[in-house]
């Protein structure tokens, strides 16, 4: 692992910038800064999003474990719920319906000259987020732990080795691709 | 090389693939997972402070999640950044206030466009700071690690999505 660069706060700064740059850019040539690539896809009559987001999963699956097995990565696995997790996922969901942008391709689009996606959208999560800041408590209190089941992974969860599922999932996930481009995505 | 960088779209597959290998990146270099939406609370919790104060660190959330430019805070302003810079090498950069799917179900009129995304905007914020993430933090990062919890994020966004979408476009708009 690469330490001694991991505790340089300037460094890590830049490097982010630098990354968000690239990001932004593959979003942007992968279509999916645009409200009506998005939104064809909620309306299920495209399937950009899901090819691009699916060959990110199965490429970056397979890259961040080789990286894992070499010692010169840590994994960062989210913890859940399903008071948390489902039901965030699905007011997310919600959100991602009406505006047709998520946090990251909101701020694609803004890139991309859409006004929309910055007077409506960014303002609307910078909000939201807040609302959820100050809620936060209360419903830390009572719904955000229902049904906790930590920071598992799947692999874990099976008690198996990591590549006895990255191997069958990046194909899966492959698998997937082929089926939506055969059927017309 | 330049030809490639000034093609209006990429193969979705290829935009994909260099999406997987630029987290791979993020892992090794920066120990980070690519993810957006926890730079969203950090914006919130500084315009907060700007406007009440130094106490508004001392909010439960924020003591999680400080108001403070961080490494994901910088990566969503290079995201902006590169998205133009893709734009504009293609001659795709435009400015749209209301864009032609919404105009051709709900007509030009930007007010209710803006209403709507801003609403949107609302329950993104608040979902993915409930859920913990968004579909950059879960529904790639976390996926890719096959992280139980961003299995059951991705698939809700979805499910929200498509229906929100759906009754926005074929029931609303009919």
């Amino acid at each position: 692992m690469l330490k001694g660069l991991h505790s340089r706060r300037k460094a890590q700064l830049f490097i982010g910038f630098l990354a968000g740059i690239a990001f932004g850019f593959l979003l942007q040539k992968g279509g999916v800064t645009r409200y009506d690539v998005i939104i064809a896809q909620l309306l299920l009559e495209d399937w950009t999003v899901l090819q691009v987001m699916l060959s990110a999963v199965a490429v970056g699956m397979v890259g961040v474990h080789l990286l894992h097995s070499l010692g010169l990565a840590k994994l960062h696995p989210k913890t859940g719920s399903l008071g948390a997790t489902a039901l965030g996922g699905l007011i997310f969901g919600v959100g991602f319906g009406l505006l047709g942008y998520c946090p990251g391709t909101v701020a694609g689009a803004v890139g991309n000259g859409y006004l929309d996606a910055l007077a409506g959208g960014v303002v609307g999560t910078v909000v939201g987020a807040g609302m959820f800041a100050a809620w936060f408590p209360k419903l830390q209190a009572s719904i955000l732990r229902k049904g906790e089941f930590g920071d598992v992974t799947l692999p874990q969860l099976l008690k198996v080795r990591a590549w006895v599922v990255v191997v069958p999932a990046a194909a899966f996930l492959v698998g997937l691709l082929a089926l939506i481009d055969l059927l017309g995505g | 090389m330049m030809e490639w960088l000034t093609m209006p779209q990429w193969s979705p597959y290829v935009a994909g693939a260099g999406i997987g290998l630029l987290s791979c990146l993020t892992f090794l270099l920066s120990d980070k997972p690519l993810g957006c939406s926890t730079a969203f609370a950090r914006s919130s919790g500084m315009i907060e402070k700007l406007l009440r104060g130094r106490q508004v660190a001392d909010k439960p959330y924020y003591q999680q999640v400080e108001p403070v430019v961080d490494w994901q805070w910088m990566l969503v302003v290079g995201v902006v950044l590169g998205a133009f810079l893709s734009a504009m090498l293609s001659g795709q950069f435009e400015l749209v206030l209301v864009p032609s799917r919404w105009a051709t179900a709900f007509g030009t009129g930007s007010l209710v466009r803006l209403v709507t995304a801003f609403v949107g905007g609302v329950f993104l914020g608040f979902g993915a700071r409930w859920a913990g993430g968004c579909t950059s933090g879960h529904g790639i990062s976390g996926t890719l690690q096959l992280a139980l919890s961003s299995w059951l994020a991705v698939v809700c966004f979805f499910v929200g999505g498509v229906a929100a979408a759906m009754l926005l476009f074929h029931v609303i708009a009919g």
